[in-house]
């Protein structure tokens, strides 16, 4: 006996709109790239779903695995450009990073 | 009432739970914690719907490599002068206002359809599909059944679709014999023409895979770059 697709189609919503909230309410720039990771995984499970209840196959796992792969290159490379943020402003506050405001 | 479906509950709440910690919690330790929470029931949801390779992925590369990178970066910045970052309270409740507004609008999308009926999936196509990748697997299902399919597609093999392809048996025998007119076309020598298929073979993952070999390559080494610490130039 399995659950539905809904019911995980559900829980990648709710991962979806948490990770949404969180990118656009914190001030954080570690808490927006928490954002994006969840946003991240709520389309994995999205792809893993399909890819158990559908004809999709295999693909929705290699498309996940590729997601999970990008995912690891972005975080390496916003947690660089966060600590050169924080070297410039001694704080990671992204309302602070307002020098080019035009 | 199986396992599978208790299972299924407790790692769907602790999924949730954790997501809705990290958007409403402030302190982002707290926040790291809850994302190792969400990210690793999100690994068991991955066993549960049969993906066991990205279930143990999930929780390497996430769990083991992105999460410790993230807390390192939360250590390193947590120090100085602005170290307390709020949101203001009324924005707390909008943005909360507006989150559950947002999740209604999917998740009524995702309900409206109906996954069972005439226009929605398939039961006898999908689970066909499934049953097909599981026999692409060579192994009992207790052993993992997605390692091997997996890995033969990155090698753009699909040994989940082509493996049990019906072949028709007459054209098999004259698919290796090269084509040797004499006058009108000349055969190079050791080089085989491709022989043709009489079905079309899947297509695999090979060069998207190198792409993001080299993508990966290239990022780690520009994140080294950025984050190094510099010399001032007064210095």
């Amino acid at each position: 006996m399995q659950p539905t697709p809904d019911k995980f189609l559900f829980i990648s919503a709710v991962l979806f709109v948490c990770g949404v909230v969180c990118m656009t309410t914190k001030r954080n720039g570690i808490g927006i790239l928490m954002g994006v990771e969840l946003v991240l995984n709520a389309a994995n499970l999205n792809f893993i779903t399909f890819s158990r209840f559908t004809p999709l196959g295999l693909d929705g796992q290699v498309f996940s695995l590729f997601v999970i792969v990008l995912a690891a290159a972005e975080a390496a490379v916003a947690l660089a450009i966060a600590l050169n943020f924080y070297n410039n402003h001694l704080t990671i506050d992204v309302d602070r990073g307002d020098e080019l405001h035009g | 009432m199986t396992a599978e479906i208790i299972l299924f509950w407790l790692f769907a709440f602790l999924t949730c739970a954790g997501a809705i910690m990290v958007a409403a919690s402030q302190n982002v330790v707290r926040m790291a914690f809850s994302l190792v929470l969400t990210l690793g029931s999100t690994a068991v949801l991955f066993l549960l719907l049969g993906a066991d390779f990205v279930g143990a992925t999930q929780l390497l590369v996430y769990v083991g490599g992105t999460l410790v990178l993230l807390v390192f970066g939360v250590m390193l910045t947590a120090t100085g002068p602005f170290t307390r970052i709020k949101s203001s309270p009324a924005d707390a409740i909008l943005s909360g206002l507006i989150g559950v507004v947002f999740l209604f609008i999917v998740a009524s999308t995702v309900t409206a359809v109906n996954w069972d009926g005439e226009n929605g999936i398939d039961q006898k196509i999908a689970m066909g599909a499934h049953a097909k990748a599981v026999e692409g697997g060579f192994n009992p299902t207790q052993q993992g059944n997605t390692t091997r399919p997996l890995g033969l597609s990155f090698l753009s093999l699909r040994a989940d679709r082509d493996l049990k392809l019906d072949l028709p048996k007459e054209s098999s025998a004259e698919t290796n014999t090269a084509p040797v007119v004499p006058g009108v076309s000349v055969v190079m020598p050791g080089v085989m023409p491709p022989p043709k298929s009489p079905v079309p073979l899947s297509t695999g993952y090979l060069l998207p895979f190198e792409i993001v070999s080299v993508h990966l390559l290239v990022v780690l080494v520009g994140a080294a770059y950025l984050a190094r610490t510099k010399r001032r130039a007064t210095t």
